[in-house]
């Protein structure tokens, strides 16, 4: 073998499962977040340097994650689940407030966050069940898929974190809907759901009511919970068709905008390139996930279209309730901007989810069903 | 059955507890899958779409609100103050200028213990107990989001000081603020006036001058005197300067400047060292003088005594020297020149004989016989004269001389009181004379009308008797007239009866352009009475001070005088005697003495009441003669000046 056999060989195992069409949707979404960051972090170079090593530890975890058969991650799923559940408990009993909620668990060497966990741990877990007890499904699977969703549900909108229960509630939900949940019993959800408002409501914690009346009336609270969307508004409204120009953006610049490089950075982004920056970037995420459920819609197994499904519809979900809450569409909740905000957590989740996508792309034709 | 209800995902199925191999269908498995993605598809590009409908809503539709309001955020107006107008007298001296210098402030709701605060300031700078009782002042009459001024004039070491422990105090601020201040201190004090720290009644003023705009970041307006009167001169342009700020509201960088213009300058009619001479002839003496150049209005001097140090208003006066002027019963603060109203006494008179001549009630020539008092119809109430026994045969010139007052009762007692009120009038009394300080009163020149309209509970009290005008013709009843008044009547008179309207400004100076616009003497109107008329009383006015009541305070004169004394009664004397020395001090007469000089060509005319003086001959003329001694002399002459209580001289004791 010459230098070249051995360079040959070397791309082919780095590519071999590698979407191209996929990653190279991630890496301009990547891209352009970093250009947005480098504005919004007022050009710190600490900052593009931090985020790229997480790039590089996604894309790490993202290669192997693509070499893992869906079969091998099926195996998973029901550890995984049930140490993020038992995490879950910890938190509970054990977990470290951080900012009048107790999210964290102190394990130690560092301080992990076990919702996180279950974002992947839990789509996962109903994949698994439905492809092991695949073709028989019935309304006692209904129920047990229903209580292994309400129970990391239920431990995290303890914690409280009402929009992290929500997401993980929802990326259930794709999985029941995916595999064949009839709509009737969806119907009959939304309208239980509808019916049980006025005591969800009374379940609420002030602060978590308070973000809501302050969603539909930003001005009730304007130096406070409303600022945030307020400023955000004012941003993004500002920027107009063309924008305001890279480094431009005056809510940002002037330091109007808060958590301007995590979750308000579509903020940044709206104010700086505009209307037209706005739907080039609506395009990408497009682009991504149609090909995402192109993936899907080929994959060999139910597990695997399961799985494949509940992440593609998630990356839709992070993508649409950031933008729709940065405008002052949805009242806000803490979700980062998939590929754009800040963040190694968030950045490396993303890439992992795209890494099982590549896998149950490269791996559809080795298994039949 | 249930689980079709349930599920779709697939058709027939065998059970595996039957053992029997399932029985499925891929295709239709795949189908239904991809229906299922394809409606999650359609809901992807729904939410896209919604958010794309959003940002056009947002950028596009209400592109213009936003883009106002984020204009709002960065972009901060910051007014700067223009300089204040320097006050000068008329021959240049500064009497009020304004300088730069650093405050400490503090913003009260960005403190959280202020007390504390200032003890812990009081390490670092001098903080006197009076500068803390100033801020608590302040604080009360302030919005608590505002800058105020704790201490003033700091040094530049204790700027140094507070400026390297700023990050130990939030709410803190070293600023450089306009100063006033009024070098020659209670001199002219009345006149000048003082600046002081805008309140909510500034500010409707403002708003109704339609000036709010350009008072933004001004914190001072003019209060009293003429830095009221002409406050819109002294005041100035405010300038703008346009800064972007950061949401922490600090300037990134200037975006655009339009510089204030300085307020006008502002020149008096005033002579301060003429003022001076006054104000240190009246010593301890409560009273006010009022000179003014009859041939232009000028006013050359403006007393009110005792005065108050406008300095101390300046930055908001402190609580104790505050009560100390406000509850004095010398009332340093009353503008005795315009509010105060006094019985005019005898000098009244000599108005009173030209009104009789102007009628035709009297001549020159015509005598009465005093025998020292006046009787009505032979039996009812005597008005006494001052001399005993009577001034014998009196005409005008010598009732003018000597101040017979039974020459006036007669005369008065023919006289009808509102033929006197028109021609009164017509001097000035009982109106306002629109000089250029604010606040004059109107005093009282009585008349039928008057005393009808007047609150009184009975028909008596509102009808008209001879006693009243008998009363009222040695000026005393209900007359009541300010200093100013008198000052104007007097002038009138000596410029042969052509008024000026009184005014103490002479120029305003534009500081840029250097244009001056000067004030220009405004005759309002010639009194209704023949020149000669004018002439025998002045003449008779001459002769007060050559032979009569005046003599002795203008003995020796190098130039010719006219002048008439005058006492006005504090305290009514039921038939008795009037003993000075019996009555206690605030309840003696107040002494009166206009004049004016040269007589043949007057240059100034001047009204000197001392409250509660006693005899105008003993105490008001000696400070007229110095007034009029310096301005015509250009010097003080020493020594002419009888001191106060000092036993009654027979030869003036009639007034």
């Amino acid at each position: 073998m010459n230098f070249t056999e051995v360079v040959g060989r070397v791309w082919e195992v780095l590519t071999r499962r590698i979407d191209s069409f996929l990653f190279g949707c991630a890496l301009a979404l990547f891209g352009v977040g970093l250009a947005t960051l480098f504005s919004a972090a007022d050009q710190s170079v600490a900052r593009m340097s931090s985020q790229l090593m997480s790039f590089a530890l996604a894309l790490a975890l993202m290669w192997i994650l693509a070499n893992i058969p869906p079969q091998t991650l099926a195996r998973a799923a029901v550890p995984l689940y049930l140490v993020g559940v038992l995490l879950l408990v910890g938190v509970a009993l054990f977990g470290v407030v951080v900012n009048g909620s107790r999210r964290w668990l102190n394990v130690g060497i560092a301080r992990i966050q076990p919702s996180e966990l279950m974002k992947i741990a839990l789509p996962l877990m109903l994949a698994w069940y439905f492809q092991k007890f695949e073709g028989r499904i019935n309304w006692k699977d209904f129920a047990v898929a229903a209580v292994l969703i309400a129970l990391p549900v239920y431990l995290i909108k303890r914690q409280p974190d009402l929009g992290t229960a929500l997401l993980i509630g929802a990326s259930g939900f794709y999985v029941l809907f995916l595999a064949g949940l009839s709509w009737k019993i969806i119907a009959g959800m939304a309208a239980v759901g509808g019916a049980a408002g006025p005591f969800f409501w009374s379940q609420l914690h002030d602060y978590q009511r308070e973000r809501i009346l302050t969603f539909i009336d930003p001005s009730r609270d304007p130096l406070g919970a409303g600022y945030h969307s307020t400023q955000a508004s004012i941003a993004i409204g500002s920027g107009g068709v063309i924008g305001k120009g890279w480094l431009n953006g005056t809510q940002t610049h002037l330091d109007f905008l808060p958590e301007r490089h995590t979750d308000f950075i579509f903020a940044v982004f709206g104010e700086e390139f505009g209307l037209v920056g706005a739907a080039l970037l609506l395009v990408l995420y497009m682009l991504l996930i149609g090909r995402a459920l192109v993936i899907t819609a080929n994959a060999s197994t139910l597990f695997a279209r399961l799985l494949a499904g509940a992440v593609t519809l998630m990356l839709f979900t992070y993508a649409f309730v950031n933008m729709g809450m940065v405008s002052g569409l949805l009242p806000v909740v803490g979700v980062p901007l998939p590929l754009m905000s800040y963040g190694g957590t968030a950045l490396v989740s993303i890439f992992i989810g795209l890494g099982v996508l590549m896998s149950v792309h490269a791996h559809r034709t080795l298994v039949k069903a | 059955m249930a689980r079709h209800t349930l599920f779709n995902t697939g058709g027939y199925r065998g059970r595996r507890r039957f053992g029997a191999l399932e029985l499925r269908d891929p295709q239709r498995e795949l189908f239904l899958f991809r229906r299922r993605l394809l409606y999650a598809f359609v809901f992807v590009v729904l939410g896209f779409g919604g958010l794309f409908a959003r940002f056009v809503h947002l950028q596009v539709v209400q592109h213009a609100h936003y883009r106002t309001l984020a204009d709002s955020n960065r972009i901060a107006v910051v007014p700067i103050v223009p300089n204040r107008g320097v006050i000068t007298d008329r021959n240049g001296v500064v009497l009020a200028q304004s300088f730069s210098a650093y405050t400490l402030e503090l913003t009260p709701s960005r403190i959280a213990n202020l007390d504390q605060t200032i003890d812990q300031l009081a390490e670092l700078v001098d903080i006197q107990p009076r500068d803390r009782k100033r801020f608590k002042k302040v604080l009360e009459e302030s919005k608590n989001f505002e800058s105020l001024p704790l201490r003033t004039k700091l040094t530049d070491e204790e700027v140094a000081r507070l400026a390297v422990n700023r990050f130990r105090f939030p709410g803190m601020e070293i600023k450089a603020r306009l100063f006033r201040h009024y070098p020659y201190g209670e001199v002219a004090s009345h006149a000048i006036g003082y600046i002081g720290r805008i309140n909510d009644r500034d500010l409707d003023r403002i708003a109704e001058w339609e000036e709010s705009a350009n008072y933004k970041g001004s914190d001072y307006i003019g209060k009293v005197g003429v830095e009221l009167s002409y406050e819109r001169e002294l005041h100035g342009t405010t300038g703008v300067e346009k800064v972007e700020v950061d949401s922490g509201g600090r300037a990134v960088r200037t975006l655009s400047r339009a510089p204030p213009s300085s307020g006008n300058d502002l020149r008096l009619s005033l002579d301060i060292k003429l003022q001076e001479v006054a104000e240190t002839a009246f010593g301890d003496r409560r009273g006010a003088l009022v000179a003014i150049d009859p041939t232009t209005g000028d006013i050359l001097a403006f007393v009110s005594k005792p005065g108050f140090d406008p300095n101390l208003f300046v930055d908001g006066i402190d609580p104790t020297n505050w009560q100390l002027y406000n509850e004095s019963p010398d009332k340093p603060l009353l503008n005795r020149p315009l509010r105060g109203a006094y019985p005019p006494g005898s000098t009244i008179k000599p108005f009173l004989a030209l009104a009789a001549l102007t009628s035709g009630k009297r001549t020159p020539q015509q005598t009465i016989s005093d025998p020292g008092f006046f009787q009505l119809g032979g039996g009812g109430h005597r008005w006494r004269d001052d001399k005993v026994g009577g001034h014998g045969l009196v005409d005008m010139y010598k009732s003018i001389v000597v101040s017979c007052d039974t020459y006036y009762y007669v005369l008065a007692s023919e006289t009808d009181i509102d033929d006197t009120h028109r021609f009164l009038s017509q001097l000035g009394f009982g109106r306002k004379s629109d000089v250029d300080i604010e606040g004059e009163l109107t005093g009282v020149l009585p008349s039928r009308e008057w005393k009808r309209k007047r609150a009184g509970n009975r028909e008596d009290d509102r009808k008209w008797y001879l006693g009243d005008s008998i009363s009222a013709g040695i000026g005393q009843g209900y007359n009541a007239f300010t200093p100013m008044q008198l000052a104007l009547a007097t002038a009138t008179i000596a410029n042969d009866g052509v008024a000026f309207r009184p005014h103490i400004a002479k120029s305003v100076v534009n500081t840029k352009t250097g244009e001056k616009r000067a004030v220009a003497p405004q005759p309002t109107h010639t009194i209704a009475a023949k020149p000669e008329h004018i002439a025998f009383v002045k003449n008779a006015l001459v002769g007060v001070n050559r032979e009569g009541t005046g003599a002795r305070a203008f003995a020796g004169t190098k130039y010719v005088t006219a002048g008439k004394t005058g006492t006005a009664q504090v305290y009514s004397l039921k038939g008795e005697k009037y003993n000075a020395a019996k009555i206690d001090e605030r309840l003696r007469d107040h002494a009166w003495f206009i004049a004016y000089a040269p007589a043949d060509k007057p240059r100034i005319a001047l009204v000197v009441l001392v409250e509660n003086g006693g005899f105008g001959a003993q105490s008001a003329a000696p400070i007229a003669r110095k007034v009029l001694d310096f301005h015509v002399l250009g010097r003080a002459e020493p020594g002419t000046a009888a001191p106060v209580g000092s036993p009654r001289d027979v030869d003036d004791a009639s007034d």
